[in-house]
């Protein structure tokens, strides 16, 4: 009944599609945010591991948008409809935005707080709904998405792999 | 910014800035330890963040890394890295009669009091040099002590560099107990800020802009 499932692999910055029964996870979480948009009734599912919060602050004449949440967002959700998504039944769940070091006060240093927040408001601007997330805290966190049973396996060093 | 092309000369230039610094880090280790250490020719990497966590052994690998920020007239990061037999190892050597088990536990005061010990140390007698050789200011941040897997620690200290670039450059040292691949081993990151090279090759009497 399984057919051979592939997984895909993300990696920094960047951002991936798949159809189930592929699955598609990203490794090492740390102040980064993986996002997962889903469609569970076409069972696609797209996710980002993003950097930074606001591609604003770029210094560089052509960056990577996927790097950032507010370029790599929409992105992410074009290439779903090109998958057969539909608009009106993407989904989201989140994971990361961890503070990895206790740097004591600059902004610079809060990143992963403000790549969650980053990530939610542009969900919102986009009318997709935040289904479940796990963020925060000190601990990398590798995730991987099955678009089949729309679940999220979190998995950290020293602790059962759980789903949200 | 554009894509970085060092000179060979530049790359002998910072080639020789990992071999002043970690040959000095290398024996305020020994006397740490009271055992030889020995260091590789440092490699200067121009490397994506997922080909910087693949040099200590890919995103997942568990790894103890210390994060120092250097400020100064030439400023950059730096990360020392141990694995967790390594790090177990050393702490044993400093203070023998504390069990420890990272991989399980969270480590306590003591351990992770040791830990930072050594990794001031290092990256002192590493500054040190280097400050000496290119006759410029340094002062190293205190250290930011984490154990968990590479892809988050080494994405977590480079933040401001991930606006400018999509690379790293990093000089990278491995250190050694001894040749084989047995005993103490650890990877010393200098990565310093885009605007410091100018500063460097300046300092060290070698044209930038080539």
């Amino acid at each position: 009944m399984d057919k051979a499932k592939t997984i895909v692999n993300v990696g920094i910055s960047d951002l991936n599609v798949v159809k189930a029964p592929n699955v598609i996870r990203t490794s090492g979480l740390g102040s980064c945010v993986g996002v997962v948009i889903y469609d569970l009734y076409e069972k696609v599912a797209g996710l980002a591991h993003i950097m930074l919060p606001d591609s604003k602050f770029s210094r560089q004449a052509n960056f990577n948008p996927y790097k950032y949440a507010d370029t790599a967002i929409p992105i992410l959700i074009e290439k779903l409809y090109s998958l057969g998504a539909r608009a009106n039944l993407l989904q989201a769940k989140l994971a990361g935005g961890s503070q990895m070091f206790q740097f004591s006060d600059s902004d610079v240093m809060r990143i992963g707080p403000r790549n969650v927040e980053a990530v939610k408001y542009i969900l919102k601007e986009e009318r997709i709904p935040i289904i479940s997330k796990d963020v925060g805290g000190n601990r990398g966190r590798t995730i991987e998405f099955d678009p089949r049973t729309g679940l999220l396996m979190v998995r950290s060093v020293n602790q059962e792999p759980f789903y949200i | 910014m554009k894509s970085y092309e060092f000179s060979s000369e530049q790359l002998d230039v910072l080639r020789e800035i990992g071999n002043i610094g970690a040959g000095n880090a290398a024996t305020s280790m020994s006397e740490l330890i009271n055992k030889r250490v020995h260091m590789d020719v440092p490699s200067v990497n121009i490397v994506t963040f997922d080909e910087m966590t693949e040099i200590v052994g890919g995103p997942e690998q568990l790894i103890v890394a210390m994060y120092f920020r250097i400020h100064g007239e030439t400023p950059a990061s730096v990360y020392f890295i141990l694995t967790i037999e390594e790090a177990e190892s050393l702490v044993k050597h400093m203070i023998p009669d504390q069990s420890i088990d990272l991989l399980n536990e969270q480590p306590n005061e003591m351990v992770i009091s040791a830990l930072k010990e050594v990794g001031n140390i290092m990256t002192g007698s590493y500054l040190t040099a280097l400050s000496d050789f290119m006759n410029v200011n340094l002062q190293s941040s205190i250290p930011y002590l984490n154990i968990d897997m590479a892809g988050a620690l080494l994405t977590a200290g480079l933040i401001e560099l991930l606006h400018i670039s999509d690379y790293v450059i990093v000089i990278d040292t491995e250190i050694k107990q001894d040749q084989t691949n047995n005993g103490l081993k650890g990877h010393f990151f200098l990565l310093p800020d885009l605007d410091s090279f100018p500063k460097i090759f300046q300092a060290l009497g070698i044209h930038s802009n080539g």
